[in-house]
């Protein structure tokens, strides 16, 4: 039975391995849980679960898994009188509507799904005390069958104390989650180059030896400078129209880059650089930083990383004048062959994938620009990328 | 192992399930992940398990240049060479020069010890993959000497993580882990009466009030914490401010006394003040 709730774990997106589990049985066998479900249940959870974030997706598969167990949690509880139902549905669905209810198999038949459908948007989205309204369930019509919803779950289903986990205390650090920057980050590492730089304060034990040696045995110490990381990145973030979808995608490499380079300097451009960058986006139309000031600033030893979906009208880049934003004096293009004049190591990171990329014109020009540097951005893409990099 | 549970102490409130994954960590000899807001207790806890438990305490503070072998042992080639020059007889075995770290202390004690890894998030990624087999198996070789140290009693390992970095998933399933969440009223009341006993209850429940609110604040870049609510309690009975002081007639509309204690960034201050004159200004 616990092998059970183990594979329902690793079903709902969990992902206890064998070991974890086998710790849980040994804890288990050393008297740990005290034959309480309460506990049981931190138990599991300590072993289980290494993650607070998924600490609410835990709380919903024990929640499930082991309604067995406390009988009382039983969707005869939710209780919609059949009788009602008709005469609400009489009331107010047209008689389109109707039929469409008696072809898919009657009242009856509806109030099922409507159960079924209600469990699975509990387990779906902890949706579990929201308000199943029309729009819930809406392929059974325009206007559904309750016009203010029905309630369905939390503690007026269940005439029981709440348990721990139906608490669902949790909640909240599931959507603010942050997925697999760890992983971001692996891949930006290679891009480290470490060279010493600033005071000397550590001990240079060959070239003590070294100079030990010479000196007829008798100690001299050298001293070299610690070891940094001296990589410089540049990364220029397309920002906002065809990129939204993407935010996130880019607010994950970048908090990964931020923590893993010393210098890291990022500008916003929209669709395609032109004369002017930002750095903030709430002042994008006052505090702007002019292109060239930026060439000028950051030498060619940066490496120059953009992201965005390079997804624009043509003239964007092939036209003075064809911003969607501003009236630009020189084309796109122009600007982006300066900046890639200036660094000669760059790449594009792309977030569409990369079989969309044929069907938009400027993508195809964009790529001929960098060389055909523009990678996907995806794990593989971002190695493949910083290996070009190097 | 050892008889006694970890049950809180009359210094420290644990919550049911903190209670049970230590001692579920104790009793099976695995190292216990603690995570949670900053000033929840984190670092506090392997203190306190060492002193319920009476076991010597060991600390590890872990700091960005900290690498995983300066945990076991270091060679310390300066001292040897230097002893050369000088001709001393310590420099024929190099045993002499081997410093031990943490994790060799601990493994060498007569008694089990707590050994603490304190913020082992701030180290280089790598560093949590660097002490796994020493703190699965709890041994590890000197390449040194070419001797291999053994735990004499498995320790009790607390690690402590404030997020900072994600720890990679081959470390975390060789860990306990427990998410110390921000206390609700009613553990917080413990909380504090085990700090100042005898805290009078409408100064309690006043300052619980206002804290609580400050916490709602949207906005606020770094949220008040147990400590601070304890620091700001002191300072409170130090300057012996009634309680009235602390319930306004609309508690948003004034800045708490001694705020400068529960906000610590002059941006929520800021933040704070503007809320109070917005709020203000409504009122009126």
């Amino acid at each position: 039975m616990l092998a059970d709730f183990f594979f329902s774990l690793r079903d709902a997106g969990l992902k206890p391995s064998i070991t974890e589990y086998l710790t849980l049985l040994e804890a288990l066998k050393a008297d740990q849980a005290n034959a309480s479900v309460d506990d049981f249940y931190y138990l599991s959870r300590a072993t289980l679960v290494k993650d607070e974030a998924l600490f609410d997706r835990f709380d919903r598969v024990f929640g499930v898994f082991f309604k067995n167990i406390d009988d009382a949690l039983d969707w005869d509880q939710l209780e919609i009188p059949l009788e009602w139902l008709r005469s609400q549905g009489a009331r107010l669905l047209s008689e389109k509507d109707r039929q469409k209810i008696e072809a898919m198999g009657g009242w009856e038949q509806l109030l099922e799904e409507f159960r079924k459908r209600a469990e699975e948007q509990e387990g779906r989205h902890q949706g579990g005390d929201k308000w199943i309204g029309t729009g819930g369930t809406s392929p059974y019509g325009h206007d559904g069958y309750h016009p203010e919803g029905i309630r369905v779950g939390g503690k007026s289903r269940h005439r029981r104390a709440v348990k721990v986990w139906e608490k669902r205390e949790f909640r909240n650090l599931d959507s603010q989650r942050e997925i697999g920057t760890r992983n971001l980050k692996l891949a930006l590492r290679r891009l480290r180059r470490f060279a010493r730089e600033g005071a000397a304060d550590q001990l240079d034990l060959d070239g003590t030896i070294d100079a030990t040696a010479r000196n007829a045995g008798y100690l001299d110490l050298k001293m070299v400078p610690e070891r940094h990381n001296a990589v410089k990145v540049l990364l220029c973030l397309d920002v906002g129209g065809s990129m939204n979808p993407h935010v996130r995608l880019c607010e994950q490499l970048f908090s990964a880059a931020r923590a893993e380079f010393k210098h890291l300097e990022y500008y916003y451009f929209h669709n395609c650089v032109y004369e002017n960058l930002w750095r903030d986006n709430r002042h994008r139309r006052t505090e702007l930083i002019p292109t060239a000031e930026v060439l000028h600033k950051y030498g060619p030893d940066y490496k120059l990383i953009f992201v965005g979906d390079a997804s624009m009208s043509p003239y964007e880049l092939a036209y003075a004048g064809g911003s969607v934003e501003h009236w630009n004096d020189e084309p796109g293009a122009l600007w982006l062959k300066r900046l890639l004049n200036t660094y000669a190591k760059a790449i594009w990171l792309n977030p569409e994938p990369e079989q969309h990329w044929r069907y938009t014109q400027s993508v195809g020009m964009v790529r001929e620009l960098l060389e055909d540097r523009m990678y996907p951005m995806t794990l593989q893409g971002l190695d493949a990328g910083i290996r070009q990099l190097q | 192992m050892t008889d006694k549970r970890f049950e809180g102490s009359d210094t420290y409130v644990a919550t049911r399930d903190l209670m049970l994954a230590v001692n579920a960590a104790v009793t099976l000899g695995r190292p216990i992940l603690i995570k949670g807001e900053p000033g929840t207790g984190k670092t506090q806890l392997a203190a306190e398990i060492a002193k319920v438990l009476e076991r010597p305490l060991l600390q590890w503070h872990i700091k960005s240049t900290t690498r995983a072998q300066q945990g076991l042992y270091e060679y310390d080639a300066v001292a040897r060479l230097r002893d050369s020059q000088l001709g001393d007889d310590r420099v024929q075995d190099i045993a002499n020069y081997i410093v031990p770290g943490t994790l060799w202390e601990a493994f060498q004690a007569d008694t089990q010890p707590v050994v603490l890894i304190d913020e082992i998030d701030k180290a280089d990624i790598e560093f949590p993959n660097d002490l796994l087999l020493e703190l699965d198996r709890m041994e590890f070789y000197v390449y040194e000497t070419r001797q291999t140290v053994r735990a004499r009693h498995r320790p009790i390992v607390v690690i402590t993580s404030n997020n900072e970095k994600e720890l990679p998933d081959a470390f975390l399933r060789r860990c306990f882990f427990h998410y110390i969440q921000f206390p609700d009223t009613a553990t917080m009341e413990q909380i504090v009466d085990v700090h100042y006993p005898g805290l009078k209850k409408d100064l309690l429940s006043a300052a619980l009030n206002r804290f609580y609110d400050v916490r709602e604040v949207p906005g606020l870049k770094k949220k008040p914490s147990t400590s601070e609510l304890l620091d700001w309690l002191k300072l409170l009975l130090a300057e012996d401010i009634p309680a009235e002081a602390l319930k306004a007639d609309d508690k948003r509309s004034c800045i708490p006394p001694m705020y400068g204690a529960l906000l610590k960034n002059e941006q929520d201050v800021q933040l704070f003040e503007r809320l109070v004159f917005l709020n203000r200004r409504d009122a009126r």
